[in-house]
């Protein structure tokens, strides 16, 4: 998988403090559109905004929570939890979101998305 | 066709009924059906017989019909049997039979007293009977009623007299009321509650004679040398079965009347079965004994339904257990109260409550007891009948006894005697997989009768092992009930607080927008500041509809469905400048759809300016009070019905609930606003507004209880006001106020305690907290508009404020524009 010609591009989102606790926002990075949300205790974590089941992109509306210790959005449309981190449906099998990498730099937040 | 052999039911009530089900589900194809009715109208449920006088309506009494392929006669009473022939004769011929069923029930018993002709004088047995009472006892000048009899009918019809208005009498000749269900103890323990109610109670009295003329009977005259002035009598001493046919025929009848059958319900003819009241069961007394209750009935329609398709059912001796509620007092008898033994009394004169336990002289088996003014303990007792009692008498008989008792009834024990079902039955459903009281019903039947076990039915659920949990959802183990008395008596502002001190994580699509809700209640605030943004669904989040393709709808508030061509008009514009798809709502607004995120606040800036506010159509909270045109314009109309919908919803304008909340009012009894298909609705009477609540269309169709009648707009917003807090405050999560009547202990009764009573003493905080909340109400979206930070949400992209989703699409439909069809994939395997 790994090798010398990857390269990660960063780009800007928004501030920090733009981002409510609990709450998503979307972006949209060369076309392509990312639900972006900020957890309770601070972290980032970066998914395609497209609701795979539905087929809309509402990700970035969905309730943020927790089932165990694994961080989760509900979609809003019909409430499929998903792994924040992994981007893989807790409720339907085989289904996934993509994920993209996140990261806070100083007061803004950053993600790469892959050009294809 | 003609091969196929011939049954003949003759009559039509609640056994017959019953055995043509039982007949049906042993699917016996070769036979065809046919129910000679005397009634206009199929079976009804003449147990539930005075529930007619709640909203005189006798469709929900109905049972639901024969079942398919049997050929229903109505007003075609058999007159006559002709064995030789095997054919009935009814006033359109004669009908062949290969096998005749006799369901015909009972008449009521009329004492040979003079003067019980006279206009005025009724009985109490079919709808017909209650239908003239009550046209004779609400006419002009009709005051003072007397019930000839004090058992159960008596009671019934005492509680009907009341119900109409009239001063109401009950005179009965032995010594206590009830005899054959009570002794002396349990009669006047039953007598102070009957007295309670402003029924007048004679014992020990007879009736001489009744005295009138033609405009009706004036008074009645006792046989003590008294007399009492009435103007309506009803004679509830008894029934008599329907044995007319017996003599004729040579069918054989009991002492005391009935068609004598044997323990597979024949009659000497092998041809001819008797069933229900009108059969007097010999099972080693000679001639037969007759029982005046529907379980013995019922169940000898399933010994006729199995023996007529070959099985060899018999009747076991009946269990005249009873358990009602008459005139909201709890009495139960069951076994054999007064047999010789020893007895186990207790009399509790503070709260009403009179209890005897008879066991055989060794103490070991329980053969029987009444229960007046609390019958908790009675469907434990009753499946104790003839065993060992599961506990010391004393702990069964204290109030609200808990469920770790019952559950060890031997696996025998009868739990549901209306479909005989055991405790065996149930816990073998419970291990095939059956997990909650709907289930048990489907699979066993039990509780589809009187209900009275299905209490019994939950503590078999829970001593099976199905946890009934009522935690939220993983991160709280309350029940919403506990979690809203946690916030109110804590004084919990936010989410964070609670989940810290009462649960655990961080909550979830369940738990939060349930706290959402609770706290929008207490904190009486906007919905979306701070911590409690996070914990809406998206459509509070945006204070709008989501839609399938992520657009959004918008519904402005049109109280009662009234508005003004000029507020039409802005909708018109406002749809076609924002290219939105309309369309008129069931709740009489109008529903504009396909906004994008980015355009409700531009939306709502023409709305608002017009006068218009949000109609809460995204919230779990007051949706319409739909009205019809009412008195002003209508012809039939009696009251204002616009004006009060108009006033209802401004009052309830914004109150989160824990499910949607619809209402109605209609202008008069044609009820055109439909308003008892509504969490509360309102019809109109000539002298005030009747009440109906809990009810609801939906998945399962309900219709509203009657709760209050002829009452003044103020004790009925009162009313309205409290039950939509005790609501709030008590239900589960997404549960609509007819499954929260329908789960609450005591139903009705126990409403009506609580809300109009105040026995909770509970009122006063009710009605503050909806001071507190008519006295708080903003508009939610005109409060958006006016702070730029709320408004900053409503975007597509954070990145890109001014870019609307670019995978949003429509195409046009009918004139109108839908989200287009796309193929709808789903994305399968891992992260890419």
């Amino acid at each position: 998988m790994t090798t010398a010609t990857l390269t990660i591009t960063w780009t800007a989102i928004c501030s920090y403090s733009r981002l409510e606790a609990e709450r998503g926002v979307a972006a949209l990075v060369d076309g392509v559109q990312i639900a972006i949300f900020r957890t309770y205790s601070g972290e980032l974590f970066a998914i395609g905004n497209r609701d795979p089941i539905a087929g809309a992109q509402v990700m970035s509306r969905g309730i943020v929570g927790t089932r165990g210790d694994t961080p989760t959005v509900a979609s809003p449309l019909h409430k499929q939890v998903y792994d924040l981190r992994t981007g893989e449906c807790l409720d339907v099998a085989g289904v996934a979101v993509p994920t993209y990498p996140i990261r806070r730099n100083g007061d803004a937040v950053e993600v790469a998305v892959d050009k294809p | 066709m003609s091969e196929k052999k011939r049954l003949v039911v003759a009559g039509y009530g609640m056994v017959a009924q019953r055995f043509l089900e039982a007949f049906a589900e042993r699917e016996a194809p070769g036979w065809s059906v046919t129910v000679l009715a005397e009634e206009d109208r199929p079976a009804y449920d003449r147990v539930r017989l005075s529930a007619w006088f709640d909203d005189y309506d006798a469709g929900a009494l109905h049972m639901g019909g024969a079942p398919d392929g049997v050929t229903v006669r109505l007003k075609e009473a058999v007159t006559g049997i002709d064995r030789e022939r095997k054919v009935v004769h009814s006033p359109s011929g004669e009908t062949p039979y290969d096998a005749l069923v006799l369901a015909t029930g009972s008449r009521a018993f009329v004492p040979p007293i003079a003067g019980s002709d006279l206009p005025g004088v009724f009985v109490y047995r079919t709808l017909d009977d209650l239908a003239a009472l009550k046209d004779w006892a609400t006419a002009d000048g009709r005051k003072v009623g007397a019930v000839l009899g004090g058992g159960l009918l008596g009671l019934e019809a005492a509680n009907a007299l009341k119900l109409l208005g009239i001063t109401t009498h009950v005179v009965e000749f032995a010594p206590r009321l009830m005899p054959l269900q009570v002794d002396e103890g349990g009669g006047a323990v039953l007598k102070r509650h009957i007295e309670a109610l402003d029924v007048t109670v004679h014992t020990g009295r007879g009736c001489a004679g009744l005295e009138g003329d033609a405009d009706g009977v004036r008074r009645m005259l006792f046989n003590d040398g008294g007399s009492l002035d009435v103007d309506v009598v009803v004679v509830a001493a008894g029934i008599r079965p329907r044995d007319e046919l017996a003599e004729p025929s040579g069918l054989a009848r009991g002492p005391r009347g009935g068609f004598t059958v044997d323990a597979a319900c024949a009659t000497a003819d092998p041809a001819v079965w008797a069933i229900g009241e009108c059969a007097a069961l010999s099972l080693d007394e000679a001639g037969g004994v007759c029982y005046g209750l529907v379980a013995p009935g019922y169940a000898m329609a399933e010994v006729v339904a199995d023996r007529l398709t070959g099985g060899e059912a018999t009747m076991a001796r009946p269990d005249t257990s009873t358990k009602l509620k008459l005139l909201g007092v709890d009495v139960a008898s069951f076994g054999a109260p007064f047999a010789d033994g020893l007895d186990v009394v207790v009399t509790d004169q503070v709260t009403g409550v009179y209890a005897k336990l008879l066991l055989t002289d060794d103490a070991k088996t329980l053969l029987g007891g009444i229960l007046v003014g609390d019958a908790s303990a009675y469907p434990t007792l009753r499946a104790s009948l003839g065993g060992p009692l599961p506990a010391p008498p004393l702990a069964l008989l204290a109030p609200a006894g808990d469920g770790s008792v019952k559950a060890e009834l031997p696996g025998t024990a009868q739990v549901c005697s209306c479909h005989a079902v055991t405790k065996d039955h149930v816990t073998d459903a419970i291990a095939g997989g059956c997990t909650d009281v709907p289930g048990l019903k489907a699979c066993t039947k039990a509780g589809t009768g009187c209900g009275s076990c299905i209490p019994l039915l939950k503590q078999l659920l829970a001593a099976g092992g199905v946890v009934q949990s009522k935690a939220l959802c993983e991160h709280f183990t309350y029940s919403r009930q506990e979690l809203f008395d946690i916030i109110r008596v804590r004084g919990i502002r936010s989410f964070s607080e609670l989940v810290t001190a009462h649960g655990t994580g961080r909550g979830c699509d369940i738990c939060k927008p349930a706290i959402a809700s609770i706290l929008a209640v207490t904190n009486s605030g906007y919905i979306l500041d701070g911590e409690e943004a996070a914990l809406q669904d998206t459509n509070d989040h945006f204070l709008a509809n989501i839609q399938r393709d992520g657009t959004y709808s918008v519904v402005p508030r049109i109280p009662g469905g009234e508005i003004t061509p000029e507020k039409l008009i802005v909708i018109g514009e406002v749809a076609r400048d924002f290219g939105l798809y309309t369309k008129i709502t069931g709740g009489q607004r109008i529903d504009l759809f396909g906004a994008r995120v980015e355009q409700l606040p531009q939306i709502w800036h023409r709305l608002v300016d017009a006068g218009f506010e949000s109609g809460h159509a995204y919230g779990k909270a007051l949706r319409t009070v739909k009205s019809c045109v009412g008195e002003t314009w209508c012809r039939y109309g009696v009251q204002d019905s616009v004006g009060l919908a108009i006033e209802l919803e401004l009052r309830y304008r914004g109150l989160r609930a824990p499910h949607k909340l619809k209402s109605a009012v209609s202008g008069c009894a044609r009820e055109c606003a439909e308003a008892r298909s509504k969490d509360f609705g309102i019809i109109a009477t000539e002298k005030g507004w009747n009440l109906y609540v809990a009810g609801n269309g939906g998945f399962r169709p309900r219709h509203a209880d009657l709760f209050l009648t002829d009452v003044s707009t103020e004790e009925l917003i009162r009313t309205i006001d409290r039950f939509l807090m005790y609501y709030i405050r008590t239900a589960d999560r997404l549960q609509r106020t007819a499954a929260w009547l329908e789960a609450m202990e005591g139903g009705l009764d126990h409403l009506r305690a609580v809300i109009v009573d105040d026995a909770l003493g509970l009122c006063e905080e009710l009605d503050a907290q909806m001071a507190r909340h008519v006295g708080s109400y903003a508009d939610e979206w005109q409060a958006t508009l006016q702070d730029p930070q709320r408004l900053a949400r409503f975007v597509s992209f954070v990145n890109a404020p001014g870019t609307p989703d670019p995978d949003i699409s429509f195409e046009v439909e009918r004139g109108q524009k839908i989200p287009a069809r796309g193929p709808v994939p789903v994305t399968l395997g891992g992260a890419r």
